[in-house]
């Protein structure tokens, strides 16, 4: 394994001030430097992908220009410079979330493939008839299908823990749903529709007091906290490139050492074998029994310049500052009498979801679409919730780090306009 | 850039808040379903023919301003048309939303003029065009529900 540092990222904007500063740190940003129409872009849909910083697609860019060859068991300098490169990546991602060592990090298209990895590898060993795979109602699609799936497969039998009217996992439900037959506890660590952050310290405490183990949902935690996967003590966790101002295509698997080695391989191809013989075929060592085929190489190597850039902006100054901005978004929302927030969660991650008062959500994003701003309208891969809170749709405002209380006033600007249509 | 005037035009705005001919209709040979469940628009509609007339139409569901709006002009727009009548509506009514033919003030489509902004807006011909391909498959008596996502 190669121990390189890549030389991908770099953050062009002075991020060593004291205070916070976004307009500076939006300008590492291409794409938010557009109109739409006389508008300038005002994009707050973070949620369903980020915006990616010159580093990164620079990075990607270079890596095709220079060093473009397939990876391992190659003698030719390129080959040893794109295997350097995605191996770098490797020891990035671990390090960026906390893992003991690379090895324990699995590069997949992104959280929904690693959750049906962990569904079709460990679920088809450990999970069987009558086993039940507990989740929570404030999943997001990707956390609920590939667990009815295997249920399909093996007859198992998929449960909910239910969620109070703020979004919030009701604690005291979960820990008795928490039974002798329950194999695996599968949940979010911050709500894509809601917003709520899950107190995962206490959650995977709980699991493991019963010898449970925890497949946490971090894609829409890892772009906007620190996450250090030791300390939650996760068996395994997730996360998309694309939420983290990485590429599309490439994600995150880390999984426990002793849990991986253990495990049948996900899919079957090259780069996973020991050796291939008609008779009998030995598979490769962790993580690359889990990587058949060529991989995404250039998007770990985007993914790894994205994890640098965050790192360089700093975790806990992304974290406090998104926060400040998400409790001026409330306020302000809150301030507006036709709008009703969907998810009130005590800790909440820059997600907001809400109704207006007689407008359909597409037709408030669209004319919010007309002034410029970008947000989601529709159950956002969530329609459990959307049926909890009894709601067709909602319309979601999601923060990053690049959004400013400009932006959000540009928003509420836009919601006025949408009352002031159909009022 | 389009302005939202274009699209939201009183007419649709009056035909979102106060639908006409919403409701239920028993007895009917002629209904079918329609949903895109991207957007949570569903619409049921129901068709009362006579002498190869639309003698009845209601429909039921909720859905979009331009959805709502658009089932209820449709409902408006066909009723005591004979059945090739309202078919020709939409074609038109098709043609004009996706852009592929121009508005001929000549055509005939009446109030149905006020979704011409439609087109400029492609994301949303499928909340227009809902209400319409579900009165085609009830008048044909499909039973698959109708998307147009």
């Amino acid at each position: 394994m190669s121990l390189i540092t890549p030389t991908t990222a770099r953050v062009e904007a002075s991020v060593t001030d004291e205070a916070f500063d976004a307009e500076e740190l939006r300008r590492d940003f291409p794409a938010l430097q557009q109109s739409i129409g006389d508008e300038p872009l005002v994009y707050l849909d973070n949620a369903a992908t980020t915006q990616k910083p010159s580093s990164v697609i620079d990075a990607i860019g270079r890596f095709y220009r220079e060093d473009n060859a397939n990876i391992h068991r190659g003698v030719h300098q390129l080959s040893i410079r794109a295997t350097d490169g995605y191996e770098s990546a490797r020891l990035k991602a671990a390090r960026f979330i906390g893992a003991s060592r690379p090895e324990e990090i699995i590069f997949v298209r992104g959280a929904t493939e690693a959750i049906n990895l962990v569904a079709q590898t460990f679920g088809r060993v450990h999970i069987g008839t009558g086993d039940e795979v507990l989740i929570s109602h404030m999943e997001h699609h990707a956390n609920i299908v590939p667990w009815q799936i295997l249920c399909e497969q093996t007859g198992a039998r998929l449960c909910v823990a239910p969620i109070n009217d703020r979004g919030e996992l009701i604690l005291e439900e979960f820990e008795r749903m928490l039974g002798p037959r329950t194999r695996l506890l599968s949940i979010g660590h911050v709500s894509n529709a809601l917003g709520t952050i899950n107190p995962m310290e206490r959650i995977i405490a709980l699991a493991h007091e019963r010898g449970i183990p925890v497949l946490v949902d971090g894609a829409q935690a890892v772009p906007h906290m620190k996450v250090n996967v030791q300390a939650l003590d996760a068996d395994f966790y997730t996360f998309s490139g694309h939420k983290a101002f990485g590429p599309t295509g490439i994600g995150v698997l880390y999984g426990k050492h002793d849990l991986l080695q253990k495990l049948p391989p996900y899919q079957g191809g090259g780069d996973m074998i020991a050796s291939v013989t008609f008779e009998k075929t030995t598979y490769n060592a962790v993580p690359h029994k889990f990587e058949a085929g060529t991989p995404h190489i250039a998007g770990a190597i985007g993914l790894a310049a994205a994890l640098d850039y965050m790192d360089a902006v700093g975790m806990e100054r992304i974290a406090q500052y998104e926060s400040e901005l998400l409790a001026y978004a409330t306020h302000a929302l809150l301030s507006i009498p036709q709008v009703h927030l969907v998810g009130t969660a005590r800790n909440k991650a820059g997600v907001l979801s809400f109704t207006i008062e007689g407008v359909h959500p597409h037709d408030a994003a669209t004319i919010l679409d007309q002034q410029g701003v970008a947000v989601r309208a529709g159950h956002h891969c969530a329609q459990p919730v959307m049926q909890r809170f009894n709601v067709p749709a909602t319309i979601r405002a999601s923060l990053a780090f690049y959004n400013t209380t400009e932006e959000i006033d540009a928003l509420v600007r836009g919601i006025q306009k949408v009352i002031e249509v159909f009022n | 850039m389009s302005d939202l005037s274009d699209l939201y035009q009183d007419v649709i705005l009056d035909h979102y808040k106060r639908p006409r001919n919403r409701g239920h209709l028993d007895d009917t040979d002629h209904q079918a379903d329609g949903q895109n469940p991207l957007c949570g628009d569903h619409v049921t509609v129901f068709v009362k023919v006579k002498d190869d007339r639309v003698e009845e139409i209601r429909f039921a569901g909720s859905g979009c301003a331009i959805s709502t709006a658009s089932a209820s002009l449709m409902t408006e727009t066909v009723k005591g048309k004979t059945l090739d009548e309202a078919k020709a509506f939409f074609r038109k009514f098709h043609d004009m939303v996706t852009g592929s033919q121009e508005v001929d003030h000549g055509d005939g489509l009446g109030k149905l003029e006020v979704f011409s902004g439609v087109c400029q807006y492609p994301v949303r011909v499928k909340c227009a065009t809902l209400a319409w391909h579900t009165l085609d498959a009830a008048l044909e008596n499909r039973e698959e529900p109708v998307s147009t996502e």
